[in-house]
């Protein structure tokens, strides 16, 4: 039986790890909340992220500027893949969409393969973020500790531009009858436009904020991709509250079981889905019916 | 005595055969047809089936293993004096181009399986080759050893792969995980001290479990204590949780075993937990490019082993030639991937030549037999164990330089012990290993 600091140790790190994980799956439930698409360029995109935040560090030599122009970036991206490819497929099936997005993952991937190689570039922790910070029995990294606090805002911020603003509402109403909607002389498409750009800078986000933290390569966004899924089964389908109340239960699940033996973490975290579809299959936050 | 008719038939198309062409010759008591030989032998040329992950978590140390392979085939196939020095003679194998495809498996055991088949069946492959993880090793041990087709491995260190999963057609240049923590364990101990309690961090698959255990066992009679060890899934992203354990238990050491992309996350992690600060970093079995992805700063002091190190060009002069053609070609220093994949092709060209014949059955007893004729090679005389085939080679044991210290960007280690390989080397029945039939 671990000791109560341990217990503790860990709760806290699952607050931490569950932050990232609802800032991953931010991006994903945003794009099928308010769109309806399945994202599964979501992992790539997490990776394109992170190379940008790379990429953009040789040029800037400063992590607050290389976040803006990584942003920029994966607004371009996001606008780009949306005008040429997935605006065409909002009308067409789930088994299209999911189709469609997975091809542009691996095109991604590969692309970065080809750019950079397969090894793991560096990133450097910004110099404000270096460093382990002690509370009170518990040594913690300080850069973790201040990505609660961005993550926070950040994840505040998606939420109000998304659900506590006109646009937001366009959205949603265009999800549900966009021939009403065009009628009413609204422009649905760029609406559709504007917030799955979000999605992917979201998304980018996270990989840009994630980089220092782990090992940068062009797989880097399979397992966030799958943890994001996780996540947001756990938190209902297209539910943005859901995801961040489902990132921080998975986190927790994996930090608190790590505690009693880490090996268990992974299957415990897969366990909790697998009962919860059994018992409550829209998830914690979600609505039965479409998403 | 009944003569079977067909056997009959068979053997005296194969004697024919074995007259009329120089590489299907010396087949005593072996069947004249097995798996792809004769039919993979043309008579201008031979195919070699690279298994090889380019995409994935081991994609980096991937593409270093199949820079090493091209390296060799391109300096047998045109008899340069590289292949000279290795003792081959003229252009090609026995006279013959190697032709070779490289297929990229992600690092999945079945994706292996599935090319390797469509190597043997589509390209009548000779040999196979590649692998960048244990598991993938042993799936392709027992595909070679079922389809009769020689299996050169990749990289892969498990003690599996030459104990209970061993197989008559598979054979390993790499030093198993008993050989690399017997070596390891007293240099560091020298260095770093007795006495000291040790935390573990184990990939959950079979290199992860064999390292551990070996390296587990030879550092406790160093007089290390373990005093954590967390097991993690392998492809883990975020191991903080791990790290806060290993962080809080007090251990002098903390010993990384994860590999590839995972040893960059684990130990980026470890640096930020505060752990690199306060406990001593040993890698039983250092990653291709770990030095390059973490950087000298995190990787100065850091103890660890590995199947070669450029460096070893000062006292090989086949490691030279090797390390010398590798920069000219690609324009870095080689990693031990490329070497692993450097050395495997050198030996099966050599041993076809010894042999005179590209049959698998007298190649396996040819290297079998090696101990009585070691090959010189990169790292000086090696050969392969009979009763297991894992090779009897020295173990270089690596310290990171402090950037002040390095010479040229790649000048990461230090080797500050060649440990001769007879003294580490595993009683051949200790892993279980009971090699299959010859045919």
């Amino acid at each position: 039986m671990p000791s109560w600091p341990a217990l503790v140790s860990q709760a806290f790190n699952g607050l931490a790890l569950g932050s990232l994980l609802a800032l991953v799956s931010s991006g994903l439930t945003i794009i099928l909340g308010t769109l309806g698409v399945l994202n599964f360029a979501h992992g790539a995109l997490f990776a394109v992220g992170a190379y940008a935040a790379f990429v953009m560090l040789q040029y800037t030599s400063s992590f607050v500027l290389a976040l803006v122009a990584g942003c920029g970036v994966m607004l371009l991206l996001g606008i780009l893949l949306e005008r040429l490819i997935v605006r065409l497929f909002y009308d067409r099936p789930d088994e299209d969409q999911i189709l469609v997005t997975y091809g542009i993952g691996i095109v991604l991937v590969e692309c970065l393969r080809a750019a950079f190689g397969g090894n793991a570039q560096r990133v450097a922790v910004p110099s404000w973020g270096r460093g382990a910070t002690k509370l009170g029995f518990l040594i913690y990294p300080t850069y973790r500790l201040q990505l609660i606090a961005i993550i926070a805002m950040l994840l505040l911020g998606l939420y109000l531009v998304l659900y506590r603003t006109a646009m937001g509402l366009v959205v949603r109403a265009g999800i549900e009858n966009p021939l009403m909607v065009g009628i009413l002389g609204i422009n649905i498409r760029r609406a559709f436009l504007v917030v799955f750009a979000i999605g992917v800078v979201a998304v980018g986000l996270a990989g840009m904020l994630y980089a220092p933290v782990v090992a940068v390569t062009p797989d880097m966004g399979a397992n966030f991709m799958a943890q994001s899924f996780v996540v947001i089964v756990l938190g209902g389908l297209g539910s943005f509250s859901g995801a961040v109340v489902g990132g921080l239960i998975a986190g927790e699940i994996i930090s608190l079981t790590s505690a009693f033996n880490s090996s268990y973490s992974d299957v415990m975290l897969y366990a909790l889905m697998a009962l919860l579809l059994v018992l409550r299959p829209q998830g914690l936050f979600g609505s039965e019916g479409r998403v | 005595m009944e003569f079977d008719r067909r056997q009959l038939l068979l053997g005296g198309a194969g004697a024919a055969a074995g007259l009329l062409l120089p590489g299907v010759g010396a087949m005593a008591q072996s069947p004249a047809s097995i798996g792809t030989f004769p039919d993979g032998v043309l008579a201008d040329s031979v195919f070699v089936g690279l298994t090889i992950p380019l995409t994935g978590v081991f994609s980096g140390d991937g593409g270093d293993l199949k820079l090493g392979y091209q390296l060799a085939i391109d300096q047998i196939n045109a008899g340069s004096d590289v292949a000279r020095s290795w003792g081959l003679k003229g252009k090609g194998v026995l006279g013959r181009q190697i032709r070779y495809k490289v297929s990229d498996t992600e690092g999945k055991p079945n994706l292996d399986v599935q090319s390797a088949t469509q190597f043997i069946q589509r390209d009548r492959a000779i040999m196979l080759a590649g692998s960048v993880s244990s598991a993938s090793a042993i799936a392709l041990e027992e595909l070679g050893s079922r389809e009769k087709v020689l299996y050169m491995v990749g990289i892969a260190g498990s003690n599996d792969i030459t104990g209970k999963n061993c197989q008559r057609y598979g054979f390993r240049s790499q030093q198993n995980a008993y050989m690399a923590a017997k070596a390891l364990a007293p240099v560091v101990a020298k260095a770093l001290g007795n006495n000291l309690k040790a935390a573990f961090l184990v990939p959950d698959y079979t290199y992860g479990h064999s390292v551990y255990a070996s390296f587990a066992e030879f550092s406790a009679q160093q007089g290390w204590q373990q005093v954590a060890k967390e097991v993690v899934p392998l492809g883990t992203t975020d191991y903080s949780s791990a790290l806060l354990n290993i962080a809080n238990s007090g251990a002098d050491v903390f010993v990384n075993i994860a590999f590839g992309g995972d040893a960059i996350a684990s130990t980026k992690q470890a640096e930020q937990f505060g752990v690199l600060s306060r406990m001593k970093l040993v890698v039983p079995n250092l990653s291709s490019f770990q030095d390059k992805e973490l950087g000298a700063e995190l990787m100065q002091g850091v103890y660890g082993s590995c199947d070669f190190w450029w460096t070893l060009q000062d006292r090989y002069p086949l490691a030279k030639t090797f390390v010398e053609g590798f920069v000219a070609a690609n324009k870095y220093y080689p990693r031990w991937g490329a070497h692993i994949g450097y050395m495997q092709t050198y030996l099966w060209a050599l041993t076809v030549e010894r042999a005179n014949t590209f049959h698998p059955v007298e190649l396996i007893k040819a290297m079998e037999n090696s101990k009585a004729a070691p090959y010189d090679t990169t790292i000086g005389k090696v050969y392969f164990r009979a009763e297991d085939h894992q090779m009897v080679r020295p173990i270089p044991i690596l310290r990171g330089k402090p950037p002040a210290a390095m010479k040229n960007p790649e000048d990461f280690y230090d080797i500050v012990d060649v440990v001769d390989g007879e003294s580490v080397m595993n009683p051949p029945e200790l892993f279980g290993c009971k090699l299959g039939p010859y045919s």
